[in-house]
């Protein structure tokens, strides 16, 4: 952005005369900014950076038994073999359809869900406001593997009062069969992030100059007219962040399918998504090649669909 | 709904779990069941209880000032390769963190720290969508002409981040702490990878352990909706008195 050399303080509106701009204070704040940066980065490297170098290096290595296979394993170089190893796996393919169809139903649901939660609470009055923000934001307080629990035993016949509702009408439903698994998992999953999406658009929505609506009203748009040309448009690049996030969250979702698949969910198997492969591989089979092959494809897919999010998103907001 | 099915449920003990309604008392056994929890194999509740705290409280506790400390030099200081760097942070919020798990359990075996408070501590002190936030916190609430005024009056680098910066941002050290505390005590994959002594557990992980085995017995149901409702209530309770921040911080998230 600037030069290495550059005034050192970023004054906010207009630079005020620097006292003294003698090489000795800057040398003393490049200094601080190096003592105060430093901790970050060294963790970084050791928690974030390391870790990726490393599997890449391990991807390109596979596990063979020597001998007769009592001799333990070797470590052979096998280049790109576990990437191919890993795609030409069904359960690795289907694990990515998996979660393709887990996003065609969620993401739609989760961002319409929220903004239309969000317009709502946005016209609605002023202490009903802070009542549903907190009532809808009060589930993402209760961690992921509890909500799961709660809501596996809410699906589970016996212990369900929503099966005891369904039944007392003569219904039925299983929540667990091949038809309703993917909708009982986006059940699961939209009750625990739908509030939070809606506070961020609700705040998007508070930015919002209240001249640009009471114009559109002026000009005789409805209600409806007015979310849909004016409010959501306004507030384009927090939709975009929220498609971002929970496109990044539902590509490696986890803990949701484990639990249903312990609770012996027939068509979620152990490798249903993405990372449960990455963990059978890992920490079942010891294929540690294979489970490092598969989990730079997966952050390669995350990174590809940021990029692709973002594009879209300035697109759209260029358009509108 | 859901939340306070738990709480009916946690007031019941397995016969009328099973034999009630959803929404209705049975026995009230909640006191029964809350005893049961805490006792149940030498009272290993309460110590994932204080493991968790321990993970995410100290955890969060660092790594936010780690967050606000690299935020603020981003923000306040001119050097070398600044925005690069920043990129690299960024990149860093976009990576998810269940890919880079695997190699880390193996290079943390190679350290010798799986199997210790150490393997979840670590990874828990690096947020880098903390250090964009605290960036954006910095802007907003620390004004330049503050830190010349401090600089004029003789006072040091660290003096004036300390005494003068820092009380600027607590409200963005609080936003960030609770993003990160709610991010580890959601933790359960890293949990799950990193441990396999009990004693170490969080509550998250301890429940999905006894969760497994209710199939088998039952009678774990109200040991997992009882711990399960005991691992809830003081979030619930953080997050009512703390919504001001979280509010603030979605904010600075959203209108980036």
């Amino acid at each position: 952005m600037a030069a290495p050399l550059a005034p050192a303080v970023k004054a906010t509106r207009q630079p005020p005369p620097k006292p003294s701009g003698t090489p000795p204070l800057r040398r003393s704040q490049r200094r601080a900014a190096a003592l105060f940066i430093t901790p970050f980065f060294v963790l970084f490297a050791v928690v974030m950076a390391a870790p990726i170098g490393y599997a890449v290096w391990m991807s390109l290595f596979q596990e063979r038994s020597s001998g007769l296979g009592f001799g333990g394993t070797e470590r052979v170089f096998s280049g790109l073999g576990n990437y191919t190893k890993a795609l030409s796996d069904e359960g690795f393919r289907e694990s990515f359809v998996h979660i393709a169809l887990y996003c065609a139903l969620y993401i739609p649901v989760m961002i319409g869900g929220s903004l239309l939660l969000a317009l709502l609470v946005d016209s609605a009055l002023a202490r009903a406001k802070r009542f549903f923000q907190l009532a809808l934001f009060l589930p993402h307080a209760i961690p992921g593997l509890i909500a799961s629990i709660i809501w596996i035993y809410l699906y589970t016949p016996g212990l369900s009062p929503v099966l005891d509702w369904i039944g007392a009408v003569g219904g039925s439903w299983n929540f667990y069969s091949n038809d309703h698994v993917l909708s009982s998992m986006v059940n699961l999953c939209a009750w625990q992030w739908i509030g939070y999406n809606m506070v961020i658009f609700y705040a998007a929505l508070q930015a919002v100059p209240r001249e640009t609506i009471e114009a559109a009203v002026v000009d005789g748009a409805g209600a409806i007219r007015t979310a849909l040309q004016i409010k959501v448009p306004l507030i384009a690049s927090a939709v975009v962040m929220t498609v971002l996030f929970t496109c990044v969250g539902a590509i490696q979702i986890f803990t949701e399918p484990r639990l249903l698949n312990q609770r012996g969910a027939p068509t979620i198997d152990t490798e249903w998504s993405p990372t449960m492969f990455i963990w059978k591989a890992g920490f079942v089979q010891h294929d540690y090649g294979l489970a490092a092959a598969a989990s730079l494809m997966l952050a390669v897919l995350g990174v590809v669909l940021s990029y692709i999010v973002t594009r879209l998103g300035n697109r759209w907001k260029a358009a509108s | 709904m859901p939340v306070s099915w738990l709480l009916f449920a946690a007031t019941k003990n397995s016969r009328d779990l099973f034999g009630t309604s959803g929404f209705a008392f049975g026995d009230f056994n909640l006191f029964t069941n809350l005893r049961h929890v805490f006792t149940f194999n030498d009272g290993i509740y309460l110590r994932w209880f204080g493991n968790s705290i321990l993970y995410s409280v100290v955890g969060s506790a660092v790594s936010s000032l780690l967050c606000v400390a690299t935020g603020y030099a981003f923000d306040k200081y001119d050097f070398r390769g600044k925005e690069k760097l920043f990129g690299i942070v960024l990149g860093g919020v976009l990576v998810p963190t269940t890919v880079i798990q695997l190699p880390m359990y193996l290079l943390a075996t190679k350290a010798g720290v799986v199997n210790t408070y150490w393997a979840l501590l670590l990874p828990a002190l690096v947020n880098p969508f903390g250090v964009y936030l605290a960036r954006v916190f910095s802007e907003g609430y620390v004004p330049g002409e503050v830190l010349e005024a401090a600089r004029v009056d003789g006072a040091g680098e660290l003096r004036t981040f300390a005494g003068i910066a820092l009380p600027m941002l607590a409200p963005g050290f609080m936003t960030i702490f609770l993003f990160s505390f709610t991010a580890s005590w959601n933790n359960f994959f890293g949990a799950l990878v990193m441990l396999n002594d009990e004693k170490l557990y969080p509550v998250n992980l301890g429940l999905f352990m006894w969760n497994s085995v209710t199939q088998q017995q039952p009678e774990y149901y109200a040991l997992v909706i009882t711990g399960s409702l005991v691992a809830v209530v003081p979030l619930i309770v953080a997050f009512v008195c703390l919504q001001r921040f979280w509010r603030s911080g979605l904010t600075a998230g959203a209108v980036k």
